[in-house]
């Protein structure tokens, strides 16, 4: 009755009525006499109709879906909580489609300008040379790559992929307020966004004639496969690694994409040629979209001190044997003193006007722009000229703009004249705002759009829509952007209907099935680690949980099982004192860094579970108590790592990489059922020591069907060791390595095998081949060893 | 002047490298008017699996090697003949410090030979508020360029201290000042640190001295290894001018030059990545035979 009350109020009431935009300022939603803007009006209409709990239930999905996903966002200098929830602002930004025509054509005419511009500065130079840009901006910059000079790009193009930022200013017209040409982050982003809020908005979107987004990257995956040719092998992503803010949209764009994620140590140059190591040795890869600065990409000839780069990668560029995107150097276009030249560039490169103003930049190093930016000092922000961070973004000190020869103490005329070259001055920007739902209704708040484009056989494409950035107050001056605030998703809305697409292909083709890329070297070896952390951590929990059920019914901590169980868990650097010990904590943080780093390859599902169990584990060790109550809370973290590995085993494909975790798993397990046979199921073991064992080994159950008799180190080895049904016994997991190494790149074929393939086939037979009573706690102890082999085996055979 | 250069250095592992990715610059340059090599080979060992000569961004002969197998020494051996002239003695035609930078304006260049790589910070040379305070009271008063640059030469060599035990490779040319002591490449570095605080660009030039000094003449520092020194932009007319700090030398037909850069880091001898965990040692040995 509520519902229907609020909506016999006027459509256009409501949230749409309270909203109030800024005097002066622009706004998205509203035009300049306060009316709708027609392409916003169905959706405010459908959104003013809901009642405050339904939007906060339709805003909850999409926050379900953005939590489900994984998607955070690392920010640096915050040690304590480095990841922090998705800011997604629910409500769209809307714009219509012929305004997006218009501004598309502006940004393809600027893309055109810049590769124009770059192809220049890498080549003849003739833009210097006639006067049209200053020496002193190209040289002075740490972007102008001295290697790099004179080096046409496999392909021929230097751009391939950018993202400019752009914001509505006072007059109504877009202005570009930075040019993005390095490594443009956000297009990953700007998808889940797009996915956040169509769970939210699903029936208006379905409405509205909204601009779909696969086709943008179905488009451009084409572009980086047509670079490569057809020596190529599969482009790949190359990334600085997981601490980098932006790594889960690298491994998200590289999950959606289908392409290998790769870090510079997966890469080796080979006769000029960058080959990935992987598990079936180099494989050759001539594309790769970096996102990664340029500098870092190779120590022998760009900055020494990088660790993350590969040597020889410049060398490769030069040969042509592989394209980067966008191609290194490329930097050299975000120069901030470069935005004062690029209206005249415009003009003497292309013989016609800027079509998108940029943000009104004046290079200090001439004398008219000096005293023009002394004159207007007060509505001007004066900034580092080589600065390639868009002043939006940040508050630089000029003081560090480079070298600097008047003294820090100088009066702003001093330091324009004697520095000048240094800085620039810009106008001070406003942007207009849209509104955002807090506190129950709709507020203004200034807005940034990050707009993207991609080269394709055909030319540029624009993405029809962007990644939107919203200021966290209502100062709609662009500088108060800087201190964060939340993102939205933009649709680009039309008044016809739209093609719906997603990343399928269409159908002409017969189905050719794919053929899976060789797993690099670093990601198999995360993998196995994986496999090993997550065993090792269930093993700790089940002698944890066996100790404190013991403690419980022990009438002294000293009993000669609980003293050799001790020990056990002391040889293994875990202390039972502890709450929840920290070798629990300490496993499940290293399992959790060897899944960080192989997220493409991950479900986000196994990713979730697994950080659920360790900060379960953390929230335990402060509640816990001894006895009873710790062997509950290890029965609680067994039923979450099980559900963990379940997920894993159950929907994971059996490609190479399941193979490696599988494989960590294996030995992992064998290894420590033998410490534990060796330990608890000798003659010399104190009473009590056999059920120990079959319960650690999670096996009491079988135990007790197979041998109705009483339990001996015969039944106990025969079920643990011997046993090829029981997964939890070593011969069990033997035959499951045997037969995973088998499977392996290069593992047989040759007749007689590898050394690995070797080792595992001997230490198989040789348990094979004993009974029960033959088998003695040296043999397992021997078995163990003997698995260490095996793991070295297979490091240096595939994992280096 | 003829020479015959031959320089042998070798680098000895602690413990084996399994490969390794070098650049080499080593071999005498070619200088129009000045400087010519008839004849050069530069020799290596182990034999790499790759190597390619090519010409970085400023010109210098660059030799780009890749070894492959596991190696616990390289040794690059230098043979070259080189005829070298001194430069002209010209009058001082650089102008008054003060309009050297309309003139740095006026080159529009991105060349390796334009003045404007050499104004900024590079990477082993940036701003240090001691160095300025130095610079700026030797070049105080100077009338010309050329003045102000020869003044900064003898002032180094008088303040600094030569000590080959004082610094490594790697010590930041701040610090080297901080302790009024180095080698050639310190002495280098703190002179072009000097120039481009007061806006004189200047680069670093690494080379050969000659052994033995001309009869009657005391040997110079520096000829028992690598050599360095630093090239001046002495305005439009004058162009660049070698100075030699360590020395307090204008530079003649003693220097034979191998390399021009920004600062060490663009033309060090040998630049390289190596798999190997341990240490390393290196000794070179340099002979400069004048010929004539």
């Amino acid at each position: 009755m509520r519902a229907e009350a609020l909506q016999v109020q006027a459509p256009d009431t409501d949230s749409a009525a309270a909203y109030q935009p800024l005097p002066g300022i622009p706004d998205e939603m509203l035009d300049a006499t306060g009316r709708i803007r027609p392409v916003w009006r169905d959706f405010i209409r459908r959104f003013s109709s809901m009642n405050p709990e339904e939007v906060i239930q339709r805003f909850a999905r999409g926050d379900e879906y953005l939590r489900d996903a994984g998607v955070f966002f690392r920010q640096y200098g915050h040690a304590e909580s480095p990841e922090r929830d998705w800011p997604l602002s629910h409500v769209p930004l809307l714009i219509d489609e012929s305004e997006w025509n218009a501004l598309a054509a502006g940004m393809i005419q600027r893309a055109d300008l810049l590769e124009s511009i770059v192809a220049d500065l890498y080549g003849p130079a003739d833009l210097v040379a006639g006067g049209h840009l200053p020496a002193a901006i190209v040289a002075g910059s740490a972007e102008w790559l001295r290697p790099l000079v004179g080096v046409r790009p496999r392909g021929g193009h230097y751009l391939h992929f950018l993202s400019f930022e752009i914001g509505r200013g006072p007059d109504g017209r877009w202005w570009v307020l930075g040019d993005r040409t390095q490594a443009p982050s956000g297009a990953g982003f700007a998808l889940e966004n797009r996915v956040a809020s169509t769970r939210v908005f699903s029936d208006l979107f379905a409405e509205a004639n909204v601009h779909r987004l696969a086709g943008f990257f179905r488009a451009f995956r084409d572009t980086l496969d047509g670079l490569g040719g057809r020596d190529g092998g599969h482009p790949a992503i190359l990334t600085p690694g997981p601490l980098t803010d932006t790594y889960y949209e690298h491994a998200y764009i590289a999950r959606y994409l289908g392409m290998m994620l790769l870090e510079g140590e997966d890469l080796v140059v080979e006769r000029g040629r960058v080959m990935v190591r992987t598990i079936a040795g180099p494989r050759p890869v001539s594309v790769l979209w970096r996102r990664l600065d340029a500098s870092w990409v190779d120590p022998l000839e760009l900055d020494d001190s990088s660790t993350l780069g590969t040597p020889g990668l410049v060398e490769a560029v030069r040969r042509g044997s592989v394209a980067l995107v966008n191609a290194l150097g490329s930097g050299i276009l975000e120069t901030r003193a470069l935005l004062a030249f690029l209206p005249r560039l415009c003009e003497v490169v292309r013989g016609e006007a800027l079509a998108i103003p940029n943000i009104a930049t004046w290079w200090c190093g001439d004398p008219a722009a000096r005293t023009h930016v002394l004159a207007n000092a007060g509505s001007m922000t004066i900034g580092a000229a080589l600065s390639t961070r868009p002043s939006i973004d940040t508050d630089d000190d000029i003081r560090s703009a480079g070298w600097m020869r008047s003294a820090p103490e100088a009066s702003i005329e001093d330091r324009l004249a004697t520095d000048g070259h240094l800085l620039v001055g810009q106008e001070a920007v406003t942007l207009s705002t849209m509104p955002v739902y807090a506190g129950g209704r709709l507020e203004p708040r200034p807005v940034t759009l990050r707009a993207f484009l991609a080269r394709t056989a055909s030319g540029w494409q624009v993405m029809p829509g962007g990644y939107a950035r919203i200021g966290r107050s209502d100062d709609p001056s662009a500088l108060a952007m800087q201190r964060g605030g939340s993102v939205a998703d933009v649709w680009v809305v039309s008044d016809q209907p739209v093609l719906s697409d997603t990343l399928l292909p269409p159908r002409t083709a017969p189905y050719v099935r794919p053929e899976p890329g060789a797993l690099p070297s670093r990601a198999a070896d995360n993998l196995y680690w994986l496999g090993r952390y997550v065993e090792r951590a269930e093993g700790i929990m089940r002698l944890l949980r066996a100790w404190h059920l013991r403690l419980a019914e022990a009438i002294s901590r000293d009993t000669p099982l609980l003293t050799e169980l001790r020990d056990h868990l002391a040889s293994f650097g875990i202390l039972p004192e502890q709450r929840i010990p920290d070798a629990i904590q300490r496993t499940l943080r290293s399992a959790i860094a060897s899944a960080g780093r192989v997220r493409d390859r991950f479900s986000v599902d196994g990713w979730m579970a697994l950080n659920d169990l360790a900060k379960t584990a953390r929230r335990m060790s402060s509640t816990v108590t001894e006895g009873e109550d710790e062997a509950r809370a290890m029965g609680v973290l067994l039923r979450k790592i099980t559900g963990f590995s379940g997920l894993v085993h159950e929907n994971m494909y059996r490609s190479d990489g399941w193979r490696f975790l599988t494989i960590g798993r294996s030995l992992e397990r064998a290894s420590a059922i033998a410490s534990v046979l060796a330990r608890f199921a000798d003659e010399d073991s104190p009473a009590g020591g056999f059920g120990l064992a079959v319960e650690v080994a999670d096996s009491s159950m079988s135990h007790r069907r197979r041998y109705a008799v009483s339990t001996t180190r015969e039944t106990v080895i025969d079920l643990l060791a011997l046993d090829t049904m029981n997964p939890r016994a070593i011969l069990y997991q033997l035959t499951e390595l045997r037969e995973q190494i088998g499977l392996l790149p290069g593992a047989t074929g040759q007749g007689i095998g590898t050394p690995l393939s070797r080792a595992v086939l001997q230490l198989h037979a040789g348990l094979a081949v004993k009974t029960p009573e033959e088998l003695t706690s040296e043999d397992i102890l021997g078995c163990r060893t003997d698995l260490g082999q095996v793991s070295d085996l297979l490091s240096e055979a595939y994992l280096r | 002047m003829l020479y015959e250069v031959r320089m042998t250095t070798t680098y000895e592992y602690g413990r084996p490298a399994v490969g390794g990715r070098h650049q080499v610059r080593l071999m005498p340059a070619e200088i129009g008017g000045l400087q010519r090599m008839i004849a050069g080979t530069l020799e290596i060992v182990p034999t790499p699996r790759d190597r390619y000569d090519q010409a970085d961004f400023f010109g210098n002969r660059t030799t780009g090697l890749v070894f492959a197998g596991i190696h616990d020494e390289i040794a690059l051996t230098v043979r070259a003949r080189v005829d070298r002239s001194a430069p002209p003695e010209s009058l001082d035609l650089s102008p008054v410090p003060s309009a050297l930078r309309e003139e740095i304006e006026a080159s529009r260049s991105l060349a390796a030979n334009s003045p404007h790589h050499f104004l900024g910070p590079s990477p082993r040379v940036t701003p240090d508020p001691a160095v300025r305070t130095f610079a700026q009271a030797v070049a105080r008063g100077r009338g010309s360029v050329v003045e102000a640059v020869s003044a900064l030469n003898q002032a180094i060599h008088d303040d600094m201290v030569y000590d080959p035990d004082a610094t490594t490779v790697e010590t930041p040319m701040a610090e080297a000042f901080a302790a009024r002591r180095g080698v050639c490449q310190d002495f280098s570095h703190i002179m072009i640190a000097c120039l481009r605080e007061i806006g004189v660009p200047a680069g670093y030039v690494s080379g050969f001295l000659r052994t033995l000094p001309p009869e009657g003449q005391p040997r110079l520092e520096g000829a028992d290894a690598m050599h360095a020194w630093v090239s001046a932009w002495c305005g439009a007319k004058t162009g660049w001018v070698e100075f030699d700090p360590t020395n307090a030398l204008r530079v003649g037909s003693d220097h034979i030059v191998v390399a021009r850069g920004r600062d060490y880091s663009d033309v060090a001898p040998v630049k390289g990545v190596l798999w190997t965990a341990g240490s390393q040692k290196t000794t070179q040995s340099v002979d400069v035979i004048a010929l004539d």
